[in-house]
């Protein structure tokens, strides 16, 4: 019982962090018909840049309180991210939006391997500690059920910036020209929506997500490298597919269901295969889900269609 | 052949003719004019018609078909790992290559086929994405599969692999020809990849024109059309995957044999992307382009390295772009601007898929 | 009269929208058979259920006898029904000759292995597809484009391909969607005989069509469906007469003329 409160728990945390992914995936997915391969990426680039950040603050006011030390890292690791997001928009895909279907994919794998390239030149090739600003002291609210602040933080921010991005989407002047644009960008442009820069939007709020992510997902890990943002790329992409791809709600449900899935799977398979595979098979999870989901129910938990999509 | 020879710049459309001596002297001399530079580039070479197998495999799965793989490299290891299993201490099996080749590229191709049935309604970006994911599963159960049972020794890979025998002449051995002359091992494997590479592209051009040739193309193109004309694009599909997986299962295991050790870092999503590249920068849906993208982008990182290194330490002092990150940078920077830019590839001939002219020379028509 | 095919009741719902209610209808052998409706009346829709790109909801169709397969339009194909497209559907890389080549790929039977060797048999049905290529390009008369790439064709000419690709399927059924639709009058014209060559030898023609003036000249019965039932069913002449029939033209807003 135990061990089920507890990976039900640490599915909750990850999963919330596949959720903040899987929303910019969504987003962007919603709005061009376009895998943006590269927005795992992002999310590496906004851990690295927040650890660079700390690393300075660190030597240049030792004292200084590590709430506000985050704060300023995620300050500086933000605008970053949304600067990649909006390049890579303006630079590539943005020529690309009439071009035979499988261009925009192809540069959007080029571009992620780019990302990983440069990073790996900036930050070199190693695995760096990431500072653990939030206490990971364990807690034990239930005899037996560890949580500790860094995980209870990732959850409640998570929550917190889902509940901003549904209200942008829903209640604002550009949320409204950002579902106008996803429903069909010549008629939105058509209606004086600048869809050029709704686009351009898109991206940059995804990226913005991303980089938020990343640093959580560095925090709970205490881990960064320019190969961090692949399997977490990859898995809220699935997360995406899984809660309907174009679905902002169901992105948030992906990412939760895919946590969980993941975490309890982990925490069972050794039974389930009578110790054959162990818990380092737990990243396959992801993709025999995405295969089910894509064969059997192509329109996701919440979603649109999404098998006719070229 | 056609293609290729018009790819040579200048000759190629002069004088097709000597453009074509040109190239079979170029293939056959190749190694002499490498091992002038050092053994490191014969071997090199050898390394570059693997390549330009798995390209032409590839070609077919995502030129031909339109079916974007990114999971091709699982081909790859399937052959290799086959060789590895049948031909190595690790089981202490030691089959002969001419028996294991065919079991490799026939398991290769059920895996093609098994990759193939779950993803047939998929299009595009999504196919790419799941493809991407068979990749991984591939590579995590070899990295793994040594608990509880030793499958695949996991991280560490499978050593002491058998060279390539034929009909009792071992391949990694210096052929002595006289006391004096000896040909080197590397130039041996060099012929013989050389020997499938051709062999490769002819079959492959004979499947490009042909029935199901036109069916690939026809489903690439406009698949409703293509089921409307009566192609059974279902079969087609899983003959596009299992045939293209076939040619990485066959150069998976020249490749173990050649190696002689093979690990699960051989087969990253990287050289995915790599041989992606190679097709896409050389021109999807040639056999021209597949060609030459392989042999341009196995090569390139090397010359670079041989440059790039000296003159960086020249001018800074110190190596900052070490060789695996200029490999990384090119294949990258050549994917985006191809795309961007000449998105029809290096060489962007129109692949063809009828032989009108065989008609004409019989006189039966027109 | 033997009939070919029998459409008996069928029907097909999309959602809420019910396109096809019972229709049914008989096309007999050698004749030229209009389907003609207002915009939305599920024409297309017909034709998708029959050459099986959708799966209708009710009814059957017999074809020589008997029952077509629904939903595998390879093997509708392969009972002798072919189509083209209302937005023209080429392989737009392909050449005209390939195109036609690829149609003729369900009366072909060359397998990997003998395409690998190159046996003789492989070698003299590609050679016979080849020729019957161009006997059907030139039959279509667009012979001298036959190494064009078809996306460079001109409008009327990727008409006349898919034509030509679609008889190269063997067909005893040729269903054509709106084959005038964007043509000069010059064009149709020729399209008109074309048509009519078509059923001289032997080939049975189905036909959309907006074009009132070609369907009356060309058709010998007409069927008519309206919010996806069949409204009337007749020769051309007793068609136009009909009440239902104007009332539905009129009714929706459309002129028939």
């Amino acid at each position: 019982m135990e061990t089920l409160i507890q990976q039900i728990l640490n599915g909750l945390v990850i999963g919330s962090v596949y959720a903040l992914i899987a929303l910019g995936y969504t987003m962007v997915y919603g709005i061009l018909g376009l895998i943006n391969f590269a927005h795992g990426d992002v999310l590496m680039v906004g851990a690295l840049t927040a650890l660079q950040t700390m690393l300075f603050l660190m030597g240049f006011a030792p004292g200084m309180s590590p709430v506000v030390m985050l704060t300023i890292a995620l300050a500086v690791a933000i605008p970053v991210c949304m600067m990649i997001g909006f390049t890579m928009e303006r630079l590539a895909y943005r020529r690309l939006r009439n071009a035979p279907r499988l261009a925009p994919l192809i540069t959007a794998i080029g571009m992620s391997f780019l990302l990983q390239t440069v990073a790996m030149i900036i930050w070199g090739r190693n695995y760096h500690t990431f500072p653990q600003l939030i206490s990971t002291t364990p807690m034990q609210p239930i005899e037996g059920v560890f949580v500790t602040p860094v995980q209870l933080t990732i959850i409640g921010v998570s929550a917190l910036i889902m509940i901003g991005l549904m209200l942008l989407v829903n209640k604002t002047r550009i949320g409204r020209a950002m579902r106008a644009t996803a429903e069909n960008h010549r008629v939105a442009s058509l209606m004086g929506v600048d869809t050029n820069a709704v686009i351009a939007f898109t991206f940059v709020i995804g990226a913005a997500l991303a980089a938020v992510a990343g640093v959580m997902f560095a925090s709970n890990y205490g881990i960064a490298h320019y190969g961090m943002g692949f399997m977490p790329g990859l898995k809220a992409f699935t997360a995406a597919v899984l809660g309907g791809i174009g679905n902002l709600g169901g992105a948030m449900l992906g990412g939760i269901t895919l946590g969980l899935v993941e975490s309890l799977g982990a925490g069972y398979i050794e039974h389930l295969t009578f110790g054959f595979l162990n818990s380092s098979y737990q990243d396959i999870f992801a993709f025999i889900i995405l295969g089910l989901v894509l064969i059997f129910k192509p329109t996701g938990l919440l979603g649109e269609r999404v098998s006719d999509r070229a | 052949m056609n293609e290729l020879v018009a790819a040579v710049p200048w000759l190629g459309k002069r004088n097709p003719m000597a453009a074509r001596w040109l190239l079979i002297i170029l293939a056959i001399a190749a190694p002499f004019i490498a091992m002038q530079f050092g053994r490191s580039w014969v071997r090199i070479l050898d390394f570059a018609l693997l390549y330009m197998m798995l390209a032409l495999g590839l070609n077919l799965v995502v030129g031909f078909a339109g079916l974007l793989d990114l999971g091709y490299i699982a081909f790859y290891a399937v052959g290799a790992y086959t060789f590895a299993f049948l031909a190595s201490p690790h089981f202490g099996i030691h089959l002969p290559f001419w028996m294991v080749l065919p079991l490799g590229a026939a398991f290769a191709a059920v895996a093609g086929i098994m990759l193939g049935f779950p993803v047939l309604r998929l299009r595009g970006d999504y196919l790419a994405i799941v493809t991407l994911g068979f990749g991984e599963i591939i590579r995590i159960f070899m990295l793994n599969l040594n608990y509880p049972v030793n499958i695949t020794n996991g991280p560490q890979g499978i050593n002491m692999i058998d060279p390539i025998v034929l009909f009792g002449w071992d391949l990694s051995r210096n052929l002595q020809v006289t006391e004096e002359i000896s040909i080197h091992s590397l130039y041996l494997y060099y012929y013989l990849f050389l020997a499938c590479v051709i062999g490769s592209i002819i079959f492959i051009q004979r499947l490009q024109i042909s029935r199901v040739g036109r069916a690939w193309a026809a489903m690439r193109d406009d698949e409703l059309a293509a089921k409307a004309i009566g192609i059974n694009t279902r079969n087609m599909k899983l003959l596009a995957f299992s045939l293209g997986a076939t040619f990485g299962g066959v150069a998976g295991c020249l490749f173990g044999a050649f190696q002689g050790f093979v690990s699960p870092e051989s087969f990253s999503l990287m050289e995915s992307i790599a041989v992606l590249t190679m097709v896409v920068f050389g021109g999807m849906g040639n056999i021209a382009g597949a060609i030459v993208g392989a042999f341009v982008l196995a090569l390139l990182p090397e010359i670079l390295r041989d440059v790039a290194i000296p003159l960086q330490q020249t001018l800074f002092g110190k190596v900052i772009l070490d060789p695996e990150v200029l490999r990384m940078l090119l294949l990258s920077l050549a994917m985006i601007l191809m795309m961007l830019l000449r998105p029809a590839g290096l060489i962007p001939a129109r692949a063809r898929y009828a032989h009108p002219e065989n008609l004409h020379r019989g006189g039966a028509a027109k | 009269m033997i009939s070919l095919l029998e459409a008996r009741n069928i029907g097909k719902r999309f959602g809420g929208l019910q396109a096809l209610t019972d229709v049914s209808l008989t096309i007999n052998k050698g004749e030229v058979y209009g389907l003609i409706g207002p915009n939305g009346a599920g024409k297309t829709t017909f034709f998708n259920v029959l050459t099986g790109a959708y799966v209708p909801d009710g009814g059957e169709f017999v074809f020589n006898g008997s029952e077509l397969p629904s939903g595998k339009p390879h093997k509708i194909v392969g009972r002798g029904i072919a189509r083209t497209f209302q937005n023209i559907r080429l392989f737009k890389e392909l050449t005209a000759l390939e195109n036609v080549m690829a149609g003729h790929h369900i009366r072909t039977k060359a397998g990997i292995w003998g395409i690998l060797t190159q046996n003789r048999f492989t070698r003299e049905e590609e050679r016979l597809t080849t020729e019957r290529a161009y006997e059907m390009l030139r039959y279509v008369g667009i012979e001298r484009f036959a190494e064009t790439v078809s996306k460079n064709l001109s409008y009327g000419d990727q008409r006349r391909l898919e034509i030509a690709r679609a008889l190269a399927t063997e067909p005893q059924l040729l269903a054509l969607d709106e084959p005038a639709a964007g043509m000069n009058a010059t064009e149709t014209g020729q399209l008109k005989t074309l048509i009519e060559q078509i059923r001289h030898d032997g080939v049975t023609v189905m036909l959309i069509e907006h074009d009132v003036k070609l369907v009356m000249g060309l058709c010998d019965r007409v069927a008519v469906l309206d919010f996806g039932r069949k409204i009337a069913e007749d020769v051309p002449a007793e068609v136009q007469r009909n009440e239902a029939v104007i009332n539905a033209y009129l009714g929706g807003g459309k002129h028939a003329h």
